[in-house]
């Protein structure tokens, strides 16, 4: 445990930690909001939207992440020079946050949409029978029967959000995997400690939020 | 629901003027977006004949393309057969009857399921060399990353599986004069591949995608070769991430149909996971894929 003695490495641990949780903030409200947007697209009347919806879907998540950032960085930043921020640091952060964002997404518009699929066709017919429109019953009826049946999937996309946030280490941010890499570069004697804590502090993270999911997916299902 | 078109009536005319009016709406946004994207491209010399002219060179497919897609093609066959081995092992393992095999099991599928892959494979390929005093090739730094995690989320799929087909199954199987061996064997492990077929494709296409995180520690897959080295060489970076990305987009979609053919054969064959029984009964299951 002497490498994490050393306040340096503590700090790097730290703010490696930090970033992760950043970039999963960010990115899991911007991919929320996209992502339902996305989905309410996918089962629109109008074919235009269902048609972009499909395709964001099919191209973001048949694409690699890695590449995803990769073309983030040298394509928006590099190639376009479009810079999110002056700060480098913060600019390579951005630019994480929008890769992993249209990629989850994807996800998550996945996810909304077999939600919708499992609430009963008859909730939507009688919807519209007392004539609501297409977005009352979405807003009113679908959604929030559907927003239920979709914890736990969400769940699962959050927590995998969270691991990909260490992709953007290929962009040069220096999150947790970045400095797990440099720590266990300059400290060869103690890579299963160093390996442990970083790993542990991920279960530690993430297991509790897939169980806390679990229980919430359970106490809101509805009923049938 | 089945489809989604209960949502909305049969367009009338009114609806059918909405509809079109919102289409050309949002077709020409779209098309405006599309455009600035290419008159930006376009402003920094993106579509110059000289950076694409690579892809319609032979040495180009045969130097960088090929042999990238056979390393990552090669990657993720190893990862896919080790993975499904480790899956159904951790799986049945989690069901044990003994405490001292599903506690440890458990642990293992659990952590393992935590934690980050980019994690795993920085730890195998800089860490592990340190342990064993040999380097560690960065193929197997992946493969081995990629079989922890993939195999992990697919025990937790098999699990799913297994404790999703009725009891009855495993009942008559020991009422016959089985053992817990032969009944996993014979009678759950099967149903439950079979049950969980379109998950576990959908989980190998994870597992393909993933192995361009080899890209990270420069195993010579099809990012690394594909958009790296070869645009190290044309100054290309951009036509050759598409190029690479229609490439991982066309495999994909593939194993993907294929997933989603699988789903309807199975469902066709009046073959269904019982509704109750799939359900999550205690802690959280998986059935779909992660990555």
């Amino acid at each position: 445990m002497h490498v994490f003695a050393d306040p340096t490495n503590l700090d790097a641990y730290l703010s490696g930690f930090l970033w992760i949780l950043k970039l999963t903030g960010a990115s899991a409200v911007l991919a929320l909001v996209l992502g339902v947007l996305l989905a309410a697209f996918r089962v629109s009347p109008v074919p235009v939207l269902r048609g972009f919806g499909a395709a964001w879907v099919n191209i973001f998540r048949n694409t690699p992440l890695t590449l995803i950032i990769f073309f983030c960085y040298f394509g928006l930043y590099s190639t376009l020079g479009v810079g999110l921020s002056d700060d480098l640091d913060l600019n390579n952060f951005w630019l994480g946050v929008v890769g992993l964002s249209v990629y989850t997404a994807a996800f998550v518009c996945e996810a909304v949409r077999s939600g919708v699929n499992t609430v009963p066709a008859g909730q939507a017919e009688a919807a519209r029978a007392i004539g609501l429109t297409f977005f009352q019953t979405l807003r009113i009826v679908i959604l929030p029967q559907a927003g239920r049946a979709v914890v736990a999937p969400l769940g699962s996309v959050l927590i995998a959000l969270c691991k990909n946030a260490t992709i953007v280490g290929t962009i040069g941010l220096i999150e947790a995997s970045s400095v797990m890499k440099q720590l266990i570069n300059d400290n060869g004697d103690a890579v299963i400690p160093i390996f442990l804590v970083f790993a542990g502090t991920f279960a530690a993270i993430l297991v509790p939020t897939g169980y806390f999911f679990g229980w919430l997916a359970n106490r809101l299902a509805v009923k049938r | 629901m089945s489809t989604s078109s209960v949502l909305y009536d049969h367009p009338g005319p009114r609806a059918r003027v909405r509809n079109l009016v919102l289409s050309v709406v949002f077709g020409v946004g779209l098309a405006a977006l599309l455009w600035w994207v290419y008159a930006k491209f376009d402003q920094a010399g993106q579509w110059e004949g000289n950076l694409w002219k690579p892809f319609t060179e032979a040495s180009t497919w045969t130097q960088f393309i090929w042999p990238g897609l056979r390393q990552t093609l090669l990657a993720a066959a190893t990862g896919m057969v080790l993975s499904l081995a480790f899956g159904v092992l951790f799986a049945v393992g989690r069901l044990s009857d003994h405490w001292w095999v599903r506690v440890p099991a458990g642990a293992v599928v659990e952590f393992f399921r935590a934690v980050p892959l980019l994690i795993m494979i920085f730890f195998i390929f800089y860490g592990v060399p340190f342990l064993i005093q040999a380097p560690v090739s960065a193929f197997w730094a992946v493969v081995v990353g990629l079989t922890l995690y993939n195999g992990s989320v697919l025990a937790e799929a098999f699990r799913a599986g297994i404790r999703s087909i009725p009891a009855g199954q495993a009942e008559a199987a020991y009422a016959v004069g089985m053992r817990k061996s032969q009944v996993m064997q014979l009678i759950l492990v099967p149903q439950a591949a079979r049950a969980m077929l379109p998950v576990i494709v959908s989980q190998l296409v994870v597992l393909l995608k993933d192995t361009a995180l080899g890209y990270i520690v420069a195993f010579p897959e099809l990012l690394q070769r594909g958009v790296n080295d070869l645009s190290a060489n044309r100054g290309n970076v951009v036509a050759a991430a598409i190029v690479v990305g229609v490439i991982y987009i066309a495999i994909n979609s593939m194993l993907t149909t294929f997933a989603n053919w699988l789903d309807r054969r199975t469902r066709r064959r009046g073959f269904r996971v019982p509704k109750q029984a799939a359900a999550p009964r205690d802690d959280t299951t998986v059935a779909e894929p992660q990555g």
